[in-house]
């Protein structure tokens, strides 16, 4: 049974490989392909804009860009994991993968952009929240894996084996932390005593202590892959605010479910106030509500947007100043902004634990008289 | 143009405040803890909260900054 997670993951990464490779070489020979890439470097030696650079790291993307060579004709050669796309247009599904799309070919008239899905059909946009009241019109729904669901999903299988070997080990040694229990076992025993038993109290922390440890694993563990530079990271799940809107949604159900008569009383009929006050007031109290998770979601999205912004502008000094000589300081710099970020990886999951906790507290937090 | 300008000028100041606040809570931490050592475990992590909160605060203002045209 150990073996099975490790074989999982072996073949797993067998699949993606061969998928990668497979899908790689067919676009490359391709005619249509190799005009694409003339066109694209008519022009030169394009100057380094570090800010499209930059921006084309932090952005979701339809598929997963690895690396660009340029080979002695001055062609470009991108590879990337093609990914799926699930679109929804006039009421009909269409699928296909990325690769379909990649390099200015087109599939069904959609073609692909800087890694982003566009129709050929200028009129044809994404569609977005609004416009699915509005009515769509000819606009496309995006539903495909993109880079961030991929990401997520490759988070969730982490900690999964994590989580499961944990168990197993516990099992295996009769309740004694050894193997990798040895290392989640401080990391839960903090969130249980530091976090949830002083801010939810003893009687109520074990209901959701299930539910900080997960918010907790899943943003550390995400936080984290987002800094890999290669392909199992770097999707900067947690710098899409789409994610954090999730989490702190989450959180706000999770809250407000569970609040108690003193807590809604607090928002309804605040005690001590007089009455003429009540209808700003309950205003007030009642926006309270939504602007706590309102400031969970942009927390962690501007965290760790601005530390990803912080180390690629570093690193594209080099670049911009065209010098060697530029380069010592430029990597010192980033190697530090890079263990800075380490820490504020755990420190935003921390934080994003600590308020929920501190939240629930307050929803559940019975009255003294 | 000149309103491009004024986004940078209020970034900056709201950049200011958030620096005078975490200066004032890491000062402030800095005495508690020469006061008390045992009990620098607790202040630390108050200290890293209170710092992150306002922390938000400056980044939400940078964001805004730069989405707001």
């Amino acid at each position: 049974m150990q073996k099975l997670g490790a074989k999982f993951f072996l073949l797993t990464s067998i699949f993606l490989i061969t998928l990668m490779s497979d899908k790689m070489f067919s676009q490359e020979n391709g005619a249509v392909a190799e005009s694409a890439h003339t066109n694209q470097t008519a022009q030169e030696e394009k100057p380094f804009n570090a800010v499209e650079m930059i921006m084309h790291h932090i952005s979701d993307a339809n598929e997963w860009h690895l690396w660009t060579t340029t080979d002695d004709a001055g062609n470009e050669h991108h590879v990337s994991i093609p990914l799926p796309v699930i679109l929804i247009q006039n009421g009909q599904l269409l699928t296909f993968m990325s690769s379909s799309v990649a390099h200015g070919h087109e599939h069904e008239g959609f073609t692909m952009t800087e890694g982003r899905i566009v129709s050929t059909d200028e009129t044809a946009t994404r569609a977005n929240l609004a416009d699915l009241f509005t009515g769509l019109g000819n606009k496309f729904i995006d539903l495909s894996i993109t880079k961030n669901v991929a990401g997520i999903l490759i988070s969730i299988i982490l900690i999964l084996l994590i989580f499961i070997g944990t168990s197993r080990s516990y099992k295996k040694h009769n309740g004694m932390p050894k193997g990798i229990a040895s290392f989640t076992e401080p990391i839960i025993l903090f969130i249980r005593d530091e976090i949830a038993i002083p801010n939810i109290g003893h009687k109520k922390a074990a209901v959701f202590l299930p539910f900080l440890l997960t918010i907790f694993f899943f943003i550390w563990i995400n936080n984290l892959l987002g800094l890999v530079p290669l392909f199992p990271g770097g999707a900067n799940v947690t710098g899409n605010i789409a994610v954090t809107l999730v989490l702190a949604l989450i959180t706000l159900v999770v809250v407000n479910i569970n609040g108690n008569k003193s807590y809604w009383g607090h928002v309804f009929k605040p005690p001590g106030v007089p009455v003429w006050l009540l209808p700003i007031m309950i205003p007030v109290e009642f926006l309270g509500l939504l602007t706590k998770p309102f400031a969970l979601m942009m927390r962690l999205f501007a965290n760790i947007t601005a530390g990803h912004i912080m180390i690629l502008s570093l690193v594209s000094l080099v670049f911009m100043f065209k010098s060697i000589a530029i380069a010592p300081a430029s990597v010192a710099l980033a190697l530090f902004v890079s263990v800075l970020e380490l820490l504020v990886a755990a420190l935003q999951a921390y934080i994003f634990t600590v308020l929920t906790a501190l939240f629930i507290g307050m929803a559940v937090h019975e009255e003294h008289h | 143009m000149e309103s491009a300008g004024l986004i940078y000028v209020g970034i900056g100041l709201a950049v200011l405040g958030v620096g005078l606040g975490i200066g004032r809570i890491g000062g402030s931490a800095m005495e508690a803890i020469a006061r008390q050592p045992e009990a620098a475990g607790k202040i630390q992590g108050a200290m890293l909260i209170a710092a992150g909160l306002i922390e938000g605060a400056g980044l939400i203002a940078i964001i805004f900054g730069a989405f707001v045209k």
